[in-house]
Protein backbone atom coordinates (compact mmCIF):
# COMPACT_ATOMS: atom_id res chain seq x y z
CA UNK A 1 0.00 0.00 0.00
CA UNK A 2 1.19 3.44 -0.79
CA UNK A 3 1.33 6.21 1.14
CA UNK A 4 -1.81 8.76 -0.10
CA UNK A 5 -0.85 11.40 2.53
CA UNK A 6 2.59 11.79 3.79
CA UNK A 7 3.88 14.37 6.43
CA UNK A 8 7.25 15.03 6.38
CA UNK A 9 9.40 16.63 8.78
CA UNK A 10 7.20 19.78 9.44
CA UNK A 11 7.91 22.04 12.56
CA UNK A 12 5.52 24.70 13.64
CA UNK A 13 6.40 27.55 16.43
CA UNK A 14 3.94 29.77 18.13
CA UNK A 15 6.44 32.17 19.65
CA UNK A 16 8.89 29.94 22.00
CA UNK A 17 6.62 26.94 21.97
CA UNK A 18 7.42 24.10 19.54
CA UNK A 19 4.29 22.72 18.45
CA UNK A 20 5.81 20.25 16.21
CA UNK A 21 9.15 19.63 15.88
CA UNK A 22 10.26 17.26 12.57
CA UNK A 23 7.11 15.78 12.35
CA UNK A 24 6.65 12.80 10.09
CA UNK A 25 3.62 10.39 9.05
CA UNK A 26 2.36 8.36 6.61
CA UNK A 27 -1.38 7.49 6.10
CA UNK A 28 -1.67 4.62 3.61
CA UNK A 29 -4.72 4.52 1.21
CA UNK A 30 -8.01 2.65 2.31
CA UNK A 31 -6.81 2.73 5.82
CA UNK A 32 -8.23 4.26 9.31
CA UNK A 33 -5.00 5.38 11.18
CA UNK A 34 -5.26 6.43 15.03
CA UNK A 35 -3.48 9.40 15.78
CA UNK A 36 -3.27 9.89 19.90
CA UNK A 37 -1.31 11.57 22.45
CA UNK A 38 -1.24 13.75 25.77
CA UNK A 39 -2.74 17.15 25.67
CA UNK A 40 -0.38 20.01 23.67
CA UNK A 41 1.39 16.88 21.99
CA UNK A 42 0.60 18.95 18.21
CA UNK A 43 -2.37 16.34 17.35
CA UNK A 44 -4.39 19.34 15.78
CA UNK A 45 -2.03 21.82 14.84
CA UNK A 46 -1.17 18.96 12.36
CA UNK A 47 -4.29 18.81 11.56
CA UNK A 48 -4.37 22.40 11.11
CA UNK A 49 -1.23 22.27 8.83
CA UNK A 50 -2.43 19.39 7.01
CA UNK A 51 -5.98 21.39 5.90
CA UNK A 52 -4.20 24.42 5.29
CA UNK A 53 -5.29 26.64 8.34
CA UNK A 54 -1.86 26.78 9.45
CA UNK A 55 1.31 27.50 7.59
CA UNK A 56 4.63 25.92 7.59
CA UNK A 57 8.33 26.67 6.86
CA UNK A 58 9.74 23.84 6.98
CA UNK A 59 8.52 20.27 6.05
CA UNK A 60 6.14 19.27 3.91
CA UNK A 61 2.83 17.54 3.54
CA UNK A 62 2.38 15.30 0.05
CA UNK A 63 -0.80 14.15 -0.91
CA UNK A 64 -0.57 11.47 -3.75
CA UNK A 65 2.61 12.67 -4.13
CA UNK A 66 1.57 15.95 -5.17
CA UNK A 67 3.21 18.73 -2.29
CA UNK A 68 -0.18 20.69 -0.64
CA UNK A 69 2.13 22.51 1.82
CA UNK A 70 0.72 25.59 2.86
CA UNK A 71 -2.59 25.34 0.61
CA UNK A 72 -5.27 27.52 1.43
CA UNK A 73 -8.14 25.31 3.08
CA UNK A 74 -10.28 26.05 0.26
CA UNK A 75 -7.83 24.24 -1.76
CA UNK A 76 -6.66 21.25 0.40
CA UNK A 77 -10.53 20.51 0.31
CA UNK A 78 -11.22 20.65 -3.31
CA UNK A 79 -7.99 17.86 -3.56
CA UNK A 80 -10.55 15.30 -1.30
CA UNK A 81 -9.27 15.95 2.08
CA UNK A 82 -12.21 16.85 4.34
CA UNK A 83 -12.11 17.46 8.11
CA UNK A 84 -13.94 17.73 11.01
CA UNK A 85 -12.83 19.90 14.19
CA UNK A 86 -12.87 18.85 17.99
CA UNK A 87 -15.62 21.82 18.76
CA UNK A 88 -17.52 21.03 16.16
CA UNK A 89 -18.59 23.90 14.01
CA UNK A 90 -21.61 23.63 12.20
CA UNK A 91 -23.58 26.50 10.45
CA UNK A 92 -25.93 27.56 13.40
CA UNK A 93 -28.08 29.85 11.69
CA UNK A 94 -28.89 27.55 8.67
CA UNK A 95 -31.04 24.66 8.42
CA UNK A 96 -29.29 21.03 8.38
CA UNK A 97 -30.47 21.32 4.59
CA UNK A 98 -28.50 24.21 3.70
CA UNK A 99 -25.69 22.95 6.08
CA UNK A 100 -25.29 20.07 3.46
CA UNK A 101 -25.11 22.14 0.51
CA UNK A 102 -22.43 24.19 1.35
CA UNK A 103 -19.96 22.05 0.35
CA UNK A 104 -21.48 20.95 -3.02
CA UNK A 105 -20.01 23.68 -4.86
CA UNK A 106 -16.81 22.24 -4.46
CA UNK A 107 -16.64 21.39 -8.64
CA UNK A 108 -18.21 24.60 -10.07
CA UNK A 109 -17.11 28.06 -10.82
CA UNK A 110 -17.42 30.95 -8.42
CA UNK A 111 -19.49 32.93 -11.58
CA UNK A 112 -21.90 30.27 -12.29
CA UNK A 113 -22.50 29.71 -8.18
CA UNK A 114 -24.25 33.55 -8.37
CA UNK A 115 -26.57 32.56 -11.53
CA UNK A 116 -28.10 29.41 -10.07
CA UNK A 117 -30.26 28.02 -7.41
CA UNK A 118 -28.54 27.08 -4.33
CA UNK A 119 -29.56 23.56 -5.06
CA UNK A 120 -30.86 20.75 -7.37
CA UNK A 121 -32.69 18.40 -6.77
CA UNK A 122 -29.76 16.15 -7.02
CA UNK A 123 -27.72 17.45 -4.74
CA UNK A 124 -30.62 17.79 -1.88
CA UNK A 125 -31.57 14.19 -2.82
CA UNK A 126 -27.88 13.43 -2.21
CA UNK A 127 -27.85 15.36 0.86
CA UNK A 128 -30.67 13.60 2.44
CA UNK A 129 -29.08 10.57 1.77
CA UNK A 130 -26.18 11.73 3.55
CA UNK A 131 -28.09 12.65 6.42
CA UNK A 132 -30.19 9.22 6.56
CA UNK A 133 -26.98 7.90 6.85
CA UNK A 134 -26.21 9.80 9.65
CA UNK A 135 -29.67 9.02 11.13
CA UNK A 136 -30.33 13.02 10.84
CA UNK A 137 -33.00 13.39 8.07
CA UNK A 138 -35.74 14.08 9.92
CA UNK A 139 -34.38 17.19 11.22
CA UNK A 140 -33.16 18.48 8.01
CA UNK A 141 -35.64 21.57 7.52
CA UNK A 142 -34.44 22.55 10.89
CA UNK A 143 -31.44 24.78 12.16
CA UNK A 144 -28.70 23.48 12.99
CA UNK A 145 -28.24 25.02 16.49
CA UNK A 146 -30.91 23.19 17.70
CA UNK A 147 -28.80 19.80 17.42
CA UNK A 148 -27.44 18.15 20.11
CA UNK A 149 -23.43 18.08 20.66
CA UNK A 150 -23.31 14.86 19.43
CA UNK A 151 -25.67 15.18 16.23
CA UNK A 152 -23.60 18.04 15.67
CA UNK A 153 -20.42 15.82 15.41
CA UNK A 154 -22.67 13.60 12.62
CA UNK A 155 -24.04 16.29 10.94
CA UNK A 156 -20.03 17.90 10.29
CA UNK A 157 -18.89 14.55 9.25
CA UNK A 158 -22.28 14.37 6.44
CA UNK A 159 -21.59 17.61 5.24
CA UNK A 160 -17.71 17.34 4.96
CA UNK A 161 -19.01 13.62 2.89
CA UNK A 162 -21.14 15.44 0.25
CA UNK A 163 -17.92 16.79 -1.72
CA UNK A 164 -17.11 12.64 -0.93
CA UNK A 165 -13.78 13.31 -0.22
CA UNK A 166 -10.85 10.60 0.21
CA UNK A 167 -9.35 11.61 3.34
CA UNK A 168 -11.48 12.31 6.09
CA UNK A 169 -9.45 13.61 8.75
CA UNK A 170 -11.76 13.59 12.01
CA UNK A 171 -10.64 15.67 14.98
CA UNK A 172 -12.40 13.81 18.59
CA UNK A 173 -15.30 11.94 16.81
CA UNK A 174 -16.12 10.71 19.90
CA UNK A 175 -15.18 13.56 22.35
CA UNK A 176 -17.92 14.64 24.73
CA UNK A 177 -20.42 12.02 23.62
CA UNK A 178 -22.51 9.23 25.02
CA UNK A 179 -21.50 5.56 24.51
CA UNK A 180 -24.37 4.70 22.71
CA UNK A 181 -23.22 7.09 19.84
CA UNK A 182 -19.71 6.64 20.00
CA UNK A 183 -21.15 3.00 19.17
CA UNK A 184 -23.19 4.30 16.01
CA UNK A 185 -19.97 7.12 14.84
CA UNK A 186 -17.83 4.06 15.13
CA UNK A 187 -20.04 1.74 12.65
CA UNK A 188 -20.41 4.86 10.21
CA UNK A 189 -16.71 5.40 9.92
CA UNK A 190 -16.54 1.64 9.19
CA UNK A 191 -19.22 1.52 6.50
CA UNK A 192 -16.82 4.56 4.97
CA UNK A 193 -13.87 2.91 5.80
CA UNK A 194 -15.26 -0.11 3.52
CA UNK A 195 -15.95 2.32 1.04
CA UNK A 196 -13.09 3.12 0.34
CA UNK A 197 -12.21 5.97 1.95
CA UNK A 198 -8.94 6.89 4.39
CA UNK A 199 -9.47 7.93 7.50
CA UNK A 200 -6.89 10.40 10.10
CA UNK A 201 -8.63 9.94 13.61
CA UNK A 202 -7.56 12.24 16.56
CA UNK A 203 -8.75 10.78 19.94
CA UNK A 204 -7.96 10.70 23.48
CA UNK A 205 -10.80 7.47 24.20
CA UNK A 206 -8.47 4.56 23.91
CA UNK A 207 -11.33 2.12 23.49
CA UNK A 208 -12.66 3.38 20.21
CA UNK A 209 -9.21 4.37 18.95
CA UNK A 210 -7.65 0.80 19.85
CA UNK A 211 -11.11 -1.13 18.35
CA UNK A 212 -11.63 1.23 15.07
CA UNK A 213 -7.57 2.22 13.64
CA UNK A 214 -5.49 -0.63 11.71
CA UNK A 215 -2.74 1.89 12.34
CA UNK A 216 -1.75 4.11 15.53
CA UNK A 217 0.76 7.12 16.05
CA UNK A 218 1.46 8.47 19.18
CA UNK A 219 2.87 12.20 19.15
CA UNK A 220 4.65 13.64 22.29
CA UNK A 221 5.52 16.99 21.86
CA UNK A 222 5.24 17.75 18.56
CA UNK A 223 6.96 14.38 17.33
CA UNK A 224 5.81 11.39 16.68
CA UNK A 225 7.39 8.55 18.86
CA UNK A 226 5.91 5.46 17.70
CA UNK A 227 3.85 3.73 15.26
CA UNK A 228 2.65 0.70 14.68
CA UNK A 229 -0.73 -1.61 15.02
CA UNK A 230 -2.85 -0.84 17.98
CA UNK A 231 -0.93 -3.69 19.88
CA UNK A 232 2.37 -2.81 19.12
CA UNK A 233 1.67 0.74 20.95
CA UNK A 234 0.13 -0.76 23.78
CA UNK A 235 2.86 -2.43 24.77
CA UNK A 236 5.53 0.14 24.08
CA UNK A 237 6.89 1.77 27.33
CA UNK A 238 7.61 4.75 25.41
CA UNK A 239 4.00 5.30 24.82
CA UNK A 240 3.18 5.27 28.98
CA UNK A 241 5.86 7.36 29.45
CA UNK A 242 4.63 10.04 27.26
CA UNK A 243 1.01 9.90 28.99
CA UNK A 244 1.98 9.08 32.38
CA UNK A 245 5.39 10.24 32.90
CA UNK A 246 4.22 14.06 33.60
CA UNK A 247 7.83 15.56 32.99
CA UNK A 248 6.40 18.14 30.78
CA UNK A 249 3.05 18.91 32.45
CA UNK A 250 3.80 22.70 31.50
CA UNK A 251 3.64 22.52 28.36
CA UNK A 252 -0.16 21.43 28.36
CA UNK A 253 -2.03 22.79 25.90
CA UNK A 254 0.23 25.10 24.73
CA UNK A 255 -0.07 24.33 21.08
CA UNK A 256 -2.94 23.08 20.70
CA UNK A 257 -5.29 19.89 22.38
CA UNK B 1 -46.43 31.31 -2.72
CA UNK B 2 -49.60 33.09 -4.87
CA UNK B 3 -50.94 35.26 -1.72
CA UNK B 4 -47.29 36.08 -1.82
CA UNK B 5 -46.90 37.41 -5.03
CA UNK B 6 -50.19 39.31 -4.72
CA UNK B 7 -49.41 40.80 -2.60
CA UNK B 8 -45.87 42.30 -4.27
CA UNK B 9 -48.13 42.68 -6.96
CA UNK B 10 -50.30 45.10 -4.87
CA UNK B 11 -47.51 46.68 -3.29
CA UNK B 12 -45.74 47.96 -6.47
CA UNK B 13 -49.33 49.04 -7.81
CA UNK B 14 -49.66 50.65 -4.49
CA UNK B 15 -46.23 52.74 -4.74
CA UNK B 16 -46.89 53.27 -9.06
CA UNK B 17 -49.78 54.86 -8.27
CA UNK B 18 -48.55 56.89 -5.02
CA UNK B 19 -47.41 60.27 -6.70
CA UNK B 20 -51.01 60.33 -8.44
CA UNK B 21 -52.78 60.16 -4.99
CA UNK B 22 -50.43 61.73 -3.08
CA UNK B 23 -49.33 64.84 -5.13
CA UNK B 24 -48.26 67.58 -3.10
CA UNK B 25 -44.57 68.01 -3.86
CA UNK B 26 -43.92 68.13 -0.08
CA UNK B 27 -45.16 64.38 0.18
CA UNK B 28 -43.56 63.29 -3.43
CA UNK B 29 -40.27 64.48 -2.21
CA UNK B 30 -40.61 62.25 1.01
CA UNK B 31 -41.01 59.83 -0.94
CA UNK B 32 -38.06 60.12 -3.18
CA UNK B 33 -36.25 59.90 0.07
CA UNK B 34 -37.42 57.01 1.08
CA UNK B 35 -36.98 55.46 -1.85
CA UNK B 36 -33.55 56.60 -1.89
CA UNK B 37 -33.21 55.08 1.77
CA UNK B 38 -34.99 51.96 0.74
CA UNK B 39 -32.79 51.44 -2.24
CA UNK B 40 -29.78 52.22 -0.01
CA UNK B 41 -30.54 49.86 3.27
CA UNK B 42 -31.69 47.34 0.52
CA UNK B 43 -28.48 46.96 -0.77
CA UNK B 44 -26.29 47.39 2.42
CA UNK B 45 -27.90 44.54 3.59
CA UNK B 46 -27.24 42.56 0.91
CA UNK B 47 -23.77 42.77 2.01
CA UNK B 48 -24.25 43.02 5.66
CA UNK B 49 -27.24 40.98 6.32
CA UNK B 50 -26.24 37.90 4.32
CA UNK B 51 -22.50 37.94 5.38
CA UNK B 52 -22.60 39.47 8.89
CA UNK B 53 -19.88 41.84 8.22
CA UNK B 54 -21.21 45.52 8.78
CA UNK B 55 -19.95 48.12 6.91
CA UNK B 56 -20.10 51.62 7.89
CA UNK B 57 -18.63 53.45 4.89
CA UNK B 58 -20.84 52.73 2.42
CA UNK B 59 -21.52 56.54 1.69
CA UNK B 60 -18.08 56.25 -0.02
CA UNK B 61 -20.54 54.76 -2.88
CA UNK B 62 -23.59 57.49 -2.10
CA UNK B 63 -21.01 60.32 -2.67
CA UNK B 64 -19.00 59.10 -5.28
CA UNK B 65 -22.43 58.40 -7.70
CA UNK B 66 -23.40 62.16 -6.59
CA UNK B 67 -20.26 63.34 -8.02
CA UNK B 68 -20.01 60.89 -10.77
CA UNK B 69 -23.37 62.41 -12.31
CA UNK B 70 -22.59 65.83 -10.88
CA UNK B 71 -19.15 66.10 -12.16
CA UNK B 72 -19.97 64.69 -16.14
CA UNK B 73 -22.92 66.92 -15.65
CA UNK B 74 -20.59 69.84 -15.73
CA UNK B 75 -17.41 68.57 -17.73
CA UNK B 76 -19.77 67.42 -20.76
CA UNK B 77 -21.83 70.48 -20.12
CA UNK B 78 -25.14 68.41 -20.01
CA UNK B 79 -28.85 70.41 -19.67
CA UNK B 80 -31.03 69.17 -17.09
CA UNK B 81 -33.58 66.77 -18.43
CA UNK B 82 -34.47 63.11 -18.80
CA UNK B 83 -30.81 62.71 -20.57
CA UNK B 84 -29.11 63.67 -17.38
CA UNK B 85 -30.94 59.74 -15.95
CA UNK B 86 -28.75 58.15 -18.34
CA UNK B 87 -25.61 59.41 -16.04
CA UNK B 88 -27.23 56.86 -13.34
CA UNK B 89 -25.82 53.81 -14.82
CA UNK B 90 -22.17 55.32 -14.88
CA UNK B 91 -22.70 56.28 -11.09
CA UNK B 92 -23.10 52.65 -10.59
CA UNK B 93 -20.46 51.49 -12.57
CA UNK B 94 -18.21 54.18 -10.60
CA UNK B 95 -19.46 53.13 -6.92
CA UNK B 96 -19.05 49.37 -8.09
CA UNK B 97 -15.53 50.14 -9.19
CA UNK B 98 -14.39 51.74 -6.38
CA UNK B 99 -16.01 48.90 -4.21
CA UNK B 100 -13.25 46.44 -5.77
CA UNK B 101 -10.25 48.23 -3.68
CA UNK B 102 -12.24 49.50 -0.81
CA UNK B 103 -13.18 45.92 -0.49
CA UNK B 104 -9.54 44.18 -1.37
CA UNK B 105 -8.27 46.53 1.98
CA UNK B 106 -11.26 46.10 4.59
CA UNK B 107 -12.38 42.94 4.10
CA UNK B 108 -8.69 41.50 4.67
CA UNK B 109 -10.14 42.36 8.11
CA UNK B 110 -13.23 41.06 10.45
CA UNK B 111 -15.52 42.10 13.20
CA UNK B 112 -14.84 45.04 14.66
CA UNK B 113 -11.62 46.04 12.40
CA UNK B 114 -13.56 45.95 9.39
CA UNK B 115 -16.07 48.36 10.80
CA UNK B 116 -13.56 50.72 11.94
CA UNK B 117 -11.24 50.27 8.37
CA UNK B 118 -14.90 51.13 6.55
CA UNK B 119 -15.29 53.94 8.67
CA UNK B 120 -11.01 55.07 7.96
CA UNK B 121 -12.05 54.74 4.34
CA UNK B 122 -14.99 56.71 4.32
CA UNK B 123 -13.35 59.53 6.04
CA UNK B 124 -10.26 59.50 3.25
CA UNK B 125 -13.27 59.91 0.98
CA UNK B 126 -14.87 62.72 2.33
CA UNK B 127 -11.37 64.18 2.49
CA UNK B 128 -11.14 63.86 -0.98
CA UNK B 129 -13.88 65.09 -1.72
CA UNK B 130 -13.03 68.53 -0.16
CA UNK B 131 -9.30 68.51 -1.59
CA UNK B 132 -9.58 66.92 -5.36
CA UNK B 133 -10.03 69.72 -7.82
CA UNK B 134 -12.71 67.86 -10.20
CA UNK B 135 -15.13 68.29 -6.46
CA UNK B 136 -15.08 72.10 -6.53
CA UNK B 137 -13.70 71.02 -2.93
CA UNK B 138 -15.97 72.86 0.09
CA UNK B 139 -17.72 75.48 -2.63
CA UNK B 140 -19.69 71.88 -4.38
CA UNK B 141 -21.25 71.49 -7.85
CA UNK B 142 -24.01 72.81 -9.00
CA UNK B 143 -26.41 70.45 -11.15
CA UNK B 144 -28.41 71.54 -14.32
CA UNK B 145 -32.34 71.59 -13.33
CA UNK B 146 -34.80 70.32 -15.37
CA UNK B 147 -37.28 72.82 -16.88
CA UNK B 148 -40.21 70.47 -15.67
CA UNK B 149 -43.62 72.01 -14.90
CA UNK B 150 -43.63 72.43 -10.82
CA UNK B 151 -46.80 70.29 -10.28
CA UNK B 152 -45.30 66.96 -11.69
CA UNK B 153 -41.48 67.92 -11.08
CA UNK B 154 -41.04 64.90 -8.90
CA UNK B 155 -42.25 62.38 -10.73
CA UNK B 156 -39.38 61.25 -13.14
CA UNK B 157 -37.04 61.15 -9.60
CA UNK B 158 -39.47 59.27 -8.11
CA UNK B 159 -40.57 56.49 -10.80
CA UNK B 160 -36.68 56.10 -11.58
CA UNK B 161 -35.92 55.69 -7.88
CA UNK B 162 -38.95 53.01 -7.92
CA UNK B 163 -36.79 51.41 -10.83
CA UNK B 164 -33.69 51.29 -8.75
CA UNK B 165 -35.60 49.90 -5.86
CA UNK B 166 -37.18 47.15 -7.56
CA UNK B 167 -34.04 46.50 -9.34
CA UNK B 168 -32.14 46.54 -5.70
CA UNK B 169 -34.75 43.92 -4.26
CA UNK B 170 -34.41 41.35 -6.62
CA UNK B 171 -30.55 41.70 -6.46
CA UNK B 172 -31.04 40.87 -3.00
CA UNK B 173 -33.76 38.42 -3.73
CA UNK B 174 -31.59 36.34 -6.11
CA UNK B 175 -28.32 36.04 -4.42
CA UNK B 176 -30.40 34.63 -1.25
CA UNK B 177 -31.47 31.86 -3.01
CA UNK B 178 -28.76 31.40 -4.84
CA UNK B 179 -25.92 29.20 -4.36
CA UNK B 180 -23.80 32.43 -3.98
CA UNK B 181 -26.10 33.53 -0.93
CA UNK B 182 -25.67 30.06 0.49
CA UNK B 183 -22.02 30.76 0.69
CA UNK B 184 -22.13 34.18 1.84
CA UNK B 185 -24.45 32.80 4.93
CA UNK B 186 -22.15 30.17 5.63
CA UNK B 187 -19.68 32.81 5.78
CA UNK B 188 -21.45 34.66 8.19
CA UNK B 189 -21.91 31.41 10.69
CA UNK B 190 -18.59 30.59 10.29
CA UNK B 191 -15.79 31.77 7.94
CA UNK B 192 -12.82 29.53 8.43
CA UNK B 193 -15.41 26.25 8.18
CA UNK B 194 -16.94 27.62 5.21
CA UNK B 195 -13.27 27.99 3.55
CA UNK B 196 -12.61 24.65 4.82
CA UNK B 197 -15.38 23.36 2.91
CA UNK B 198 -14.36 24.62 -0.28
CA UNK B 199 -15.77 28.23 -0.38
CA UNK B 200 -13.74 30.54 -1.68
CA UNK B 201 -14.61 33.11 0.97
CA UNK B 202 -12.06 36.21 -0.55
CA UNK B 203 -14.22 35.82 -3.84
CA UNK B 204 -17.82 35.50 -2.43
CA UNK B 205 -17.09 38.78 0.17
CA UNK B 206 -15.85 40.80 -2.71
CA UNK B 207 -17.89 40.35 -5.46
CA UNK B 208 -21.52 40.19 -2.40
CA UNK B 209 -19.69 44.16 -1.23
CA UNK B 210 -19.35 45.21 -5.07
CA UNK B 211 -23.17 44.12 -5.49
CA UNK B 212 -24.11 46.09 -2.89
CA UNK B 213 -22.39 49.40 -3.71
CA UNK B 214 -23.99 49.45 -7.09
CA UNK B 215 -27.41 50.49 -6.50
CA UNK B 216 -26.19 52.72 -3.55
CA UNK B 217 -23.89 54.55 -5.94
CA UNK B 218 -26.60 54.73 -8.55
CA UNK B 219 -29.26 56.08 -5.82
CA UNK B 220 -26.38 59.00 -4.66
CA UNK B 221 -27.12 59.93 -8.59
CA UNK B 222 -30.38 60.34 -7.90
CA UNK B 223 -29.93 62.14 -4.78
CA UNK B 224 -27.78 64.71 -6.49
CA UNK B 225 -29.50 65.26 -9.48
CA UNK B 226 -32.91 65.70 -7.05
CA UNK B 227 -31.35 68.03 -4.80
CA UNK B 228 -30.23 70.29 -7.73
CA UNK B 229 -26.64 70.44 -6.12
CA UNK B 230 -23.76 68.72 -3.85
CA UNK B 231 -21.34 69.45 -1.62
CA UNK B 232 -18.97 66.94 0.35
CA UNK B 233 -20.07 66.98 3.88
CA UNK B 234 -23.63 65.97 2.41
CA UNK B 235 -22.29 63.78 -0.37
CA UNK B 236 -19.57 61.59 2.37
CA UNK B 237 -21.88 62.25 5.17
CA UNK B 238 -20.96 60.04 8.20
CA UNK B 239 -24.61 60.11 9.35
CA UNK B 240 -26.02 58.10 6.22
CA UNK B 241 -24.34 54.41 6.91
CA UNK B 242 -25.46 55.04 10.86
CA UNK B 243 -29.05 55.67 9.29
CA UNK B 244 -28.96 53.13 6.58
CA UNK B 245 -27.34 50.61 9.30
CA UNK B 246 -29.85 51.35 11.62
CA UNK B 247 -32.94 51.24 9.15
CA UNK B 248 -31.71 47.27 8.89
CA UNK B 249 -31.48 46.57 12.22
CA UNK B 250 -34.81 47.66 13.02
CA UNK B 251 -36.52 45.93 10.07
CA UNK B 252 -34.51 42.69 10.20
CA UNK B 253 -30.81 42.06 9.17
CA UNK B 254 -30.62 39.43 6.73
CA UNK B 255 -34.11 39.40 5.40
CA UNK B 256 -35.78 40.92 2.17
CA UNK B 257 -38.39 43.00 3.55
CA UNK B 258 -36.77 44.15 6.78
CA UNK B 259 -34.52 47.20 5.35
CA UNK B 260 -37.71 48.06 2.87
CA UNK B 261 -39.51 48.34 6.83
CA UNK B 262 -36.92 50.20 8.34
CA UNK B 263 -36.63 53.34 5.69
CA UNK B 264 -40.56 53.25 5.26
CA UNK B 265 -40.74 54.37 9.00
CA UNK B 266 -37.57 56.01 9.89
CA UNK B 267 -36.81 58.24 6.80
CA UNK B 268 -40.78 59.52 6.59
CA UNK B 269 -40.27 59.71 10.45
CA UNK B 270 -36.56 61.94 9.69
CA UNK B 271 -38.30 64.16 7.17
CA UNK B 272 -41.25 64.92 9.15
CA UNK B 273 -39.35 65.92 12.34
CA UNK B 274 -36.82 68.18 10.00
CA UNK B 275 -39.70 69.84 8.17
CA UNK B 276 -41.60 70.02 11.29
CA UNK B 277 -39.56 71.52 13.87
CA UNK B 278 -36.78 72.74 11.61
CA UNK B 279 -33.96 71.16 13.57
CA UNK B 280 -31.87 69.46 10.82
CA UNK B 281 -30.34 66.71 14.18
CA UNK B 282 -33.73 66.47 15.84
CA UNK B 283 -33.96 63.34 14.23
CA UNK B 284 -30.72 61.76 15.56
CA UNK B 285 -32.04 61.71 19.00
CA UNK B 286 -35.08 59.73 17.91
CA UNK B 287 -32.96 57.63 16.07
CA UNK B 288 -31.18 57.24 19.08
CA UNK B 289 -34.29 56.09 21.17
CA UNK B 290 -35.90 53.67 18.43
CA UNK B 291 -31.70 52.08 18.39
CA UNK B 292 -32.01 50.94 21.93
CA UNK B 293 -35.05 50.00 22.04
CA UNK B 294 -35.03 47.78 18.85
CA UNK B 295 -31.71 46.37 20.36
CA UNK B 296 -33.50 45.60 24.10
CA UNK B 297 -37.06 44.43 22.51
CA UNK B 298 -36.43 43.03 19.76
CA UNK B 299 -32.57 42.45 18.87
CA UNK B 300 -33.30 40.58 15.64
CA UNK B 301 -35.37 43.38 14.59
CA UNK B 302 -39.29 43.77 13.29
CA UNK B 303 -39.64 41.67 10.66
CA UNK B 304 -37.82 38.05 12.00
CA UNK B 305 -39.35 39.05 15.52
CA UNK B 306 -43.39 39.25 14.15
CA UNK B 307 -42.94 36.09 12.19
CA UNK B 308 -42.04 34.35 15.37
CA UNK B 309 -44.67 35.78 16.89
CA UNK B 310 -47.14 35.21 13.98
CA UNK B 311 -46.17 31.13 13.54
CA UNK B 312 -46.31 30.63 17.27
CA UNK B 313 -49.90 32.07 17.88
CA UNK B 314 -50.82 30.26 14.70
CA UNK B 315 -49.14 26.75 15.92
CA UNK B 316 -49.96 26.89 19.29
CA UNK B 317 -46.54 26.66 20.22
CA UNK B 318 -44.52 28.68 23.00
CA UNK B 319 -43.00 31.48 21.63
CA UNK B 320 -39.66 30.56 22.09
CA UNK B 321 -37.34 30.20 18.77
CA UNK B 322 -34.95 27.87 19.47
CA UNK B 323 -31.96 29.65 17.85
CA UNK B 324 -31.16 32.47 16.55
CA UNK B 325 -32.08 32.09 12.56
CA UNK B 326 -34.15 32.32 10.12
CA UNK B 327 -36.85 29.87 10.50
CA UNK B 328 -38.56 31.10 7.16
CA UNK B 329 -36.02 29.06 5.24
CA UNK B 330 -36.33 26.26 7.54
CA UNK B 331 -39.88 25.93 7.00
CA UNK B 332 -38.91 26.18 2.73
CA UNK B 333 -36.24 23.44 3.02
CA UNK B 334 -38.85 21.27 5.18
CA UNK B 335 -40.92 21.49 2.25
CA UNK B 336 -38.47 20.80 -0.25
CA UNK B 337 -37.45 17.86 1.26
CA UNK B 338 -40.80 16.81 2.74
CA UNK B 339 -39.63 16.02 6.32
CA UNK B 340 -41.56 17.65 9.27
CA UNK B 341 -40.25 20.31 10.82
Amino acid sequence: MSALLEIDGVSKAYGGVQALSACSLDVAEGTITGLIGPNGSGKTTLFNVVTGYEHVNVGAVRYRGRAITNHAPDQVFKLGIGRTFQLTRIFARLTLMENMLVATQHHEGWARSMVRRGSSAGERRRALELLEFVGLAGHAGEAAGTLSYGQRKLLELAYVLIADPEVLLLDEPAGGINPSLIHYITERIRELNRQGRTFLVVEHNMEFVMGLCERVTVMHQGCVIVSGTPHEVRADPRVLDAYLGGADDEEEGAGAA
Amino acid sequence: MLPRAAGLGLLLLGLGALPLVLSNPTYTSIAIFTLIYMTAATSWNTFAGYSGYIPLGHVVFFGSGAYTLAVAAQDWHLVGGYGMFLLIPLAGLVAGLLALPFGLVALRTRRHTFVVITIAIMFIFQLLAFNLGVTNGSSGIQIPTPLWPAATFNDPFYYITLGILILAVATSWFVRRSRFGLQLLAIRDDEDRARGLGVRTGRVKLTAFVISAIPVGMVGAMYAYFIGQIFPQFAFDPLFDVSVALMVFFGGLGTVAGPLLGAVVLEPLQQYLTLQFSIGDLYLIIYGVVFLAVILLMPRGVVPSTRDWLRARRTGRPDAPEVEGDTDRAAEVAAHTGSPT
